[in-house]
């Protein structure tokens, strides 16, 4: 065979190739938006679940994911943040830097379930959180932390090293160049990276399963005493989210339309994390364009 | 008004010609002692010594990668981390390269401004401004005086009096540099120390920057940077030429231009270099 | 002099400045040092948890690893508890190394077609859905296989529907995204006169594809794959939704089968704390903690290697 038809043949596969890829990955978007939409609706968005009778909804669930989502990334922001400026700011290249970057490494490399399985030994069993938002909110820390790190890391990495000069030579300590001059204009890439980073701790179960619990008990949208056992803001209470709750009815199947549901509920999450990609991208343009136009 | 002490030397070693400057109307207000700085093993800058006048513009002038510029970052130590400079540096007095002394105090009266415009992500307004609110100038009108007299001084006021709260970014090359040097000048330093300031701009903006330097100097004392000869002869008193990391002649600049020394120095000023 | 010790006593003093320095390098290095905690805190807990098996429980290493009979609650005739768990090891990485055959050439295709055949198309269509896909939740995965890929396995295949291949089809998927956006990075960074100059050479782009990018590009495209199959091999929830939890050794690829995961996922809730049937399963834990370890080391590898060509 001479090479021109055999790169004929080969570039005929590779088109071959891809637009089964493509294909594959959009019948899957499509199944779950096909299949999903039709089920959505308010009263399936806003009303509790219901174990054994038909109709329920995923209201509750859906809260504790926000709720478990916003706990995550207050908890890891800030741990994020100090260290990824450690990293690229202060951190000499020697060995222990290296080395707490192999951990970090190590750390995102981890299955979730072991994150998870970790949070229940740690907090629900020794420091008896129990199966708490608590507990799940650590474990998601725990999940969150590494690539929220790289990702700020890499959002420092863009801003230039002249701005750190002119922030030196002013008389300012590095800590003043990087919180006044650095974070303020690494905003919008750091912005971006967070959105990404919570569209996957919204979709994340198995973290979650033996640390906030599987189950969701009613919520008193009218109390908002977080010490109350029935208030949403509690964070003791146990907390299945929409993730958790796709895993559980299709696991144990008491519901009647637990396939409805799962439906329902993931394009609930699929069309979350598409908001999330959006939003980062919208945002982080638009706060980007803010800071540099006149 | 100038006494030689010509320190010329030959030999075995390359021929030198320093002629520190005396001057009673412009004293010696920064100096270097036996610096030396090294990246890692290797030796930038091995000999280096010149002395400082005030209220003067001094250029450092050499080909790229002389050391010129090394040399001026270690000055205010801008090269603390990247390389370990030695030797000592004398600033009204005072060795200011010992560890004790505390850097960020010491560059507060040793302003540096840089090859590239390097404006931060803020309005023109707050450019200036917010250093000065770090270290505790809250005073809203004294913020406002202190603004309009650094940009006037850049000479960047009249263009940017009415866009104050724009952003800094939206400047353009030349704009954005004399935005940096007012930048430095609000903190009221007492040297200014220049990284090739022009090398990113356009000839107009070049030369209303120099006519910046020449006012700044009745304030200042201005050590400056450059690979444009031209641009020192216009503007500088002495002129210090580097070559592969030493010092080879330092004099006032109608010397060093006119009757210079050193053959290098000669090859180099009249662009036979190389 | 006076003016001047009274200078040098100003450049002295520790300023507000150096303060707020030593501030932010403390406050900075604690978060780093956190993470760090975590880390170690994660492996010593489950390392600990893991070896009580063969410590307290007196269970052979050996006959863990290859022992075939899975049930932690039952001793069998000598007395020995069956705690064998070469099922689920076996489960682990039959799903893993399949799901990867099977996916690394149509990732590789896909990014050899995005990168180097068109990437007009490649950047409209394939990128912003790859990286879609690649955020999309396990559990949707999980759910998808359960109602699309068990039942056509079941229809093809008769039995069940769960077990291994189901399980393979969904990580097949599922990693499928991660891995091609994954080489296309690795392609991306081959540069762009390696295929000039094998172009003007007079190589067809077929040639200078084969011979000269995609060899430029192994080392980062096997890391890509390594990465799949961590990832796959880490699994849980989508893979026990699929694959039948029955922790024996699969006699094909269509009977129930189980994985580390899948156990694991099914077992912790409805053990004692302490007991032998938990223990065990935290050496499975340890074992899946191990190998994500090794996966690791493996990429380092193959990028030390890298960088050393």
């Amino acid at each position: 065979m001479n090479s021109k038809t055999q790169n004929k043949i080969a570039i005929g596969t590779l088109y071959g190739v891809a637009g089964l890829v493509v294909l594959i990955l959009l019948a899957l978007l499509g199944y779950i938006l096909v299949s999903g939409l039709p089920q959505l609706s308010w009263h399936f968005l806003t009303a509790p679940a219901k174990a054994f009778l038909k109709g329920g909804g995923v209201g509750v669930q859906l809260y504790n994911s926000f709720y478990l989502l916003i706990l995550a990334m207050l908890i890891s922001f800030p741990i994020a943040l100090g260290a990824a400026i450690y990293l690229y700011e202060y951190a000499r290249d020697n060995w222990v830097t290296t080395t707490i970057r192999t951990a970090i490494e190590i750390l995102s490399s981890l299955p979730s379930v072991v994150v998870g399985l970790f949070g229940f030994l740690f907090f629900v069993v020794k420091l008896r959180l129990g199966f708490s938002i608590l507990s799940g909110a650590f474990a998601l820390t725990f999940f969150n932390l590494p690539l929220l790190t790289r990702s700020i890391e890499d959002s420092l990495r863009t801003i230039d090293l002249s701005q750190r000069e002119g922030g030196l030579a002013l008389g300012l300590s590095r800590w003043e160049t990087i919180t006044r001059v650095i974070l303020p204009a690494a905003v919008p890439s750091i912005l971006t990276g967070v959105i990404l980073s919570a569209g996957r701790v919204f979709g994340e179960a198995a973290a979650l399963i033996y640390t906030a619990g599987q189950s969701a008990p009613a919520l008193d949208f009218t109390d908002w005493n977080p010490f109350n056992i029935s208030s949403p803001l509690n964070p003791m209470r146990p907390a299945e989210t929409l993730a958790v709750h796709i895993w559980k009815i299709n696991s144990e199947g008491i519901m009647p339309d637990a396939k409805a549901i799962s439906s329902g509920s993931s394009a609930v999450l699929v069309l979350a994390i598409l908001l999330f990609n959006f939003a980062a991208r919208y945002l982080g343009k638009r706060l980007y364009k803010r800071l540099t136009s006149a | 008004m100038f006494v030689s002490n010509d320190v010329s030397t030959t030999g075995t070693m390359q021929k030198r010609h320093i002629v520190q400057p005396r001057d009673a109307q412009h004293p010696i207000v920064l100096s270097t002692e036996e610096l030396h700085v090294f990246y890692g093993k290797k030796e930038a800058i091995y000999e280096g010594d010149l002395q400082f006048a005030r209220n003067q513009i001094t250029a450092l002038i050499g080909p790229s990668g002389s050391g010129k510029s090394t040399y001026l970052r270690s000055l205010n130590r801008m090269n603390d981390r990247i390389a370990t400079v030695t030797g000592r540096i004398m600033y009204r007095g005072v060795d200011i390269n010992q560890s004790d002394i505390d850097v960020y105090e010491m560059r507060r009266r040793v302003g540096m401004v840089f090859q590239r415009p390097n404006p931060f992500a803020k309005s023109i307004y707050d450019n200036i401004a917010f250093a000065l609110r770090l270290r505790g100038t809250t005073d809203q009108h004294e913020l406002d005086e202190i603004v309009e007299t650094s940009l006037k001084q850049a000479a960047l006021w009249n263009q940017v009096k009415d866009d104050l709260n724009k952003s800094a970014l939206a400047l353009s090359g030349g704009q954005a540099q004399r935005l940096c040097i007012a930048r430095a000048i609000a903190v009221k330093p007492d040297i200014l120390l220049l990284d090739e300031p022009a090398s990113a701009l356009d000839p107009v903006s070049t030369s209303q920057l120099e006519d910046t330097l020449l006012e700044l100097k009745k304030q200042y004392t201005i050590i400056i940077v450059t690979h444009n000869m031209q641009q020192a002869g216009r503007i500088s008193e002495y002129t210090a030429f580097f070559n592969q990391g030493r010092v080879l002649e330092y004099d006032t600049t109608s010397h060093i231009f006119t009757n210079p020394q050193v053959q290098i120095t000669s090859d180099y000023v009249s662009g036979n270099f190389g | 002099m006076k003016t001047t010790q009274q200078l040098e006593k100003q450049l002295k003093r520790h300023s507000k400045a150096a303060k707020l320095e030593i501030w932010g390098k403390v406050v900075s290095f604690s978060a780093l040092l956190l993470i760090v905690a975590v880390v170690v805190g994660i492996i010593g807990f489950v390392a600990s948890k893991g070896i009580a098996t063969f410590t307290s429980n007196h269970v052979n290493l050996w006959d863990f690893l290859t022992d075939k009979k899975w049930n932690p609650g039952i001793t069998d005739a000598n007395g020995k508890p069956e705690v064998g768990a070469l099922p689920m090891i076996v489960g682990s990485f039959l799903i893993t190394i399949l799901s990867a055959i099977v996916a690394t050439p149509f990732a590789i295709g896909t990014a050899v077609f995005m990168n180097e055949i068109s990437p007009n198309k490649g950047a409209k269509i394939l990128q912003p859905v790859t990286e879609l896909l690649v955020g999309i939740p396990s559990v949707v995965y999980g759910f998808i296989g359960l109602s699309v890929v068990v039942p056509a396995t079941r229809a093809i295949f008769s039995g069940s529907g769960f077990g291994i291949l189901s399980g393979t089809c969904v990580l097949f998927v599922m990693i499928l995204p991660t891995v091609t956006s994954m080489s296309v990075d690795a392609l991306r960074s081959v540069p762009r006169y390696y295929r000039e100059a094998s172009l003007a050479l007079g190589a067809t782009q077929w040639q200078t594809i084969y011979k000269v990018v995609l060899r430029a590009a192994t080392p980062g495209l096997m890391t890509a794959v390594v990465f799949g199959m961590a990832r796959a091999f880490g699994e849980a929830l989508a893979v026990q939704m699929v694959i039948g939890n029955a922790a024996l050794m699969p006699g094909s690829l269509v009977d129930p089968a189980a994985t580390l995961t899948s156990v694991l996922t099914t077992g912790i809730g409805n053990t004692v704390m302490g007991s032998l049937q938990n223990n065990a399963l935290w050496s499975l834990a340890l074992v899946l903690l191990l190998m994500s370890l090794v996966f690791n080391l493996i990429i380092r590898l193959i990028g030390r290697k890298g960088r050393l060509q």
